[in-house]
């Protein structure tokens, strides 16, 4: 049975989060996700699991890691500078490969910035953000039933491929209300039976290590090619966008999360002019949709690309389609919001 | 004849990489007859930080985790809170957690966390080459202190115990020393305490153990004992302080 329900961005996620059997979230307050783990520490009690306002965010991701060692579904929030101070702590999770989902509100930056929502932390989420050779998969929900069906699936993928897990959304998304719908008979729990990787004492078995120091000759290159195997798997499964008017339009705007929902209103009208143009929503960030930009690339004249960042996804639609086809950008930064009109002109002016 | 010492059953068999004289194996080896006394081998699951014991999880026979550096109690705090029927113990270097990692350990004090940490002051960064620590001695001089430890520009020496003591949320904080076979002894007692603490669910246990850096101190191992035997415990006094 589903129920429909009434909540903000931030606590549909949390709620998705248990439904998904989150049971261990740790963070620390920073605007515009307080909702969040507000949510969770009343909520995790509820259903036996754990919450703890942690000292700071890096405390925060390094619980998350040894509640994931142990067999637990764990999540982390965060907003932008917040998330900064994850980065080592996520770099740890992909070198000991566990699992464990990690939200990034975004906010305006760089430093303190402010509270206002943006897309800036792209680069960061989807380039690495901390230090070594690896990937994490990055999803970008544009509604709140997205946010529902992504953090359930984020926490699939984490344990399916031992790997951190982002959920990017912005200030927007976390705040805006929406009804959703929610299945309240799924309550999945993690079967940390199915595990065999985790630290629970070595009963009857040979003790296990987790660790990301790879000390021998050559065994950390290893190491990073069976991670890049993975990646590779990631890259070919896992892709997820959505396209809209793909086989007739002559420019395709790219817009994911909040963007993509303003981007998508000025499609529309655009089209009941008559124009023809069309809209790409990617809606996993890493892996991210090459393929089928390519394909796109093949058929229309120009790209536009709009982003609430100085331009940031923008070099990946131009790496996926080789800049074989001119792309333009439309960006606000710094909490500035893109809004339909703005598009609309942008496009007149491309056509 | 009967056999009177062998391996604990929670030390694997091989042999460490420490320098000769280094403390760290004699911890090593108390925290295994430990656990082997205690019976908790399979229940144990041990945080191996970042510094000279990073690969403790080569030494030890029973899960073992790394942890970022600093981040032992924060990793404790995630795996006891999940699982309390696990028996979670951090190990952690002075650098480790009282400069890098000090918030962790005092917010997962003052959390009264129901976990166990051997706390290995050694007054030095032993595995970065021997660069002042926040536990390094007045005039002592290192890497980074060429003429010794000047409190006007590198502060005092940091006192964990004392520190942690005021804590409502510590249960257990006793600070010991390995210089002498009596002192292994206390030594002992005391970290078997603070894993018993744990069993019995009484909250956060700290030992603070003194212990030799003779490759970083830049002494014979020998005068390294005596060092912190006549220097050292006069700035860590021995006891519990809570
Ligand atoms: C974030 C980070 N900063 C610095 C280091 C480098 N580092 C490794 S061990 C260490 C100090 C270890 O000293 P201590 O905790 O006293 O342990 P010991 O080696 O003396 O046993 C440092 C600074 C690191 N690995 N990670």
């Amino acid at each position: 049975m589903a129920k429909k329900v009434l909540m903000c961005g931030n606590e549909v996620l949390a709620e998705a989060a248990i439904m998904a059997g989150c049971r261990f979230y740790a963070g620390y307050p920073i605007t515009p996700q307080n909702e969040l783990p507000a949510y969770m520490s009343r909520r995790m009690p509820e259903v036996g699991g754990v919450f703890i306002q942690s000292e700071s965010e890096i405390s925060a991701i390094n619980m998350v890691f040894g509640a994931s060692l142990r067999g637990t579904r764990a999540m982390t929030s965060s907003s932008s500078p917040g998330i900064s101070l994850k980065q080592e702590g996520i770099s740890y999770l992909a070198g000991c490969e566990l699992p464990g989902v990690i939200v990034n509100v975004m906010r305006g930056g760089p430093g303190l910035g402010n509270i206002a929502p943006s897309q800036s932390d792209y680069f960061q989420a989807t380039k690495g953000g901390g230090h070594g050779d690896y990937h994490q998969i990055v999803l970008a929900p544009a509604s709140l039933q997205e946010i529902v069906e992504l953090t359930m699936l984020s926490f699939d993928l984490a344990d399916k491929y031992r790997t951190p897990v982002m959920i990017l959304g912005d200030g927007i998304l976390g705040q805006m209300m929406e009804p959703v719908e929610l299945e309240d008979s799924v309550e999945r729990t993690a079967d940390s039976e199915k595990k065999s990787w985790i630290l629970d004492g070595c009963k009857g078995r040979e003790p296990r290590k987790i660790r990301s120091l790879l000390l021998e000759d050559g065994s950390l290159e290893t190491f990073n090619r069976k991670l890049q195997k993975k990646y590779t798997e990631i890259k070919d499964k896992e892709v997820r966008c959505e396209i809209l008017y793909g086989d007739d339009s002559d420019i395709m705007v790219v817009a994911y999360g909040t963007t993509s929902r303003i981007s998508r209103n000025a499609v529309e009208k655009l089209r009941s002019k008559g124009k023809k143009i069309g809209l790409v929503r990617p809606i996993s960030l890493w892996p991210f949709p090459e393929k089928e930009l390519r394909r796109i690339a093949e058929k229309v004249k120009s790209f536009l690309v709009v982003e609430m960042s100085c331009g940031q996804m923008i070099e990946d639609v131009r790496l996926s389609i080789d800049c074989k086809k001119p792309v333009h950008f439309y960006g606000r930064s710094g909490g500035g919001v893109p809004t339909e009109d703005e598009i609309i002109k942008e496009v007149e002016k491309i056509v | 004849m009967s056999k009177i010492l062998s391996k604990p059953k929670s030390m694997k068999d091989s042999s460490t990489h420490y320098c000769a004289g280094c403390g760290h194996g004699i911890v090593h080896r108390l925290i295994c007859e430990i656990i082997d006394e205690l019976g908790i081998r399979e229940e144990t699951i041990g945080i191996a930080p970042v510094g000279c014991a990073v690969i403790a999880y080569d030494y030890w026979n029973f899960d073992v985790t790394e942890a970022a550096h600093g981040r032992v109690p924060a990793v404790a705090t995630g795996i006891k809170r999940v699982a309390p029927e696990n028996i979670v113990f951090g190990y952690q270097g002075d650098g480790d957690l009282a400069a890098i990692g000090t918030a962790e350990i005092v917010h997962a004090a003052n959390r009264g966390e129901n976990i166990t940490i051997i706390f290995v002051n050694n007054a030095v960064y032993g595995m970065t080459g021997g660069q002042m620590a926040p536990t390094t001695m007045l005039k002592q001089k290192t890497a980074t202190t060429p003429l010794g430890r000047d409190q006007k520009t590198h502060g005092f020496p940091l006192k964990v115990c004392e520190l942690l003591s005021v804590l409502p949320g510590v249960s257990y904080a006793e600070r010991v020393s390995i210089h002498s076979p009596q002192n292994i002894i206390k030594a002992k007692k005391a970290i078997k305490r603070a894993f018993q603490n744990q069993i019995d669910g009484v909250g956060f246990s700290i030992v603070e153990v003194l212990s030799q850096c003779p490759t970083y101190i830049g002494l014979s191992p020998e005068d390294s004992v005596k060092w912190v035997a006549e220097t050292m415990i006069k700035e860590y006094p021995l006891g519990v302080f809570r």
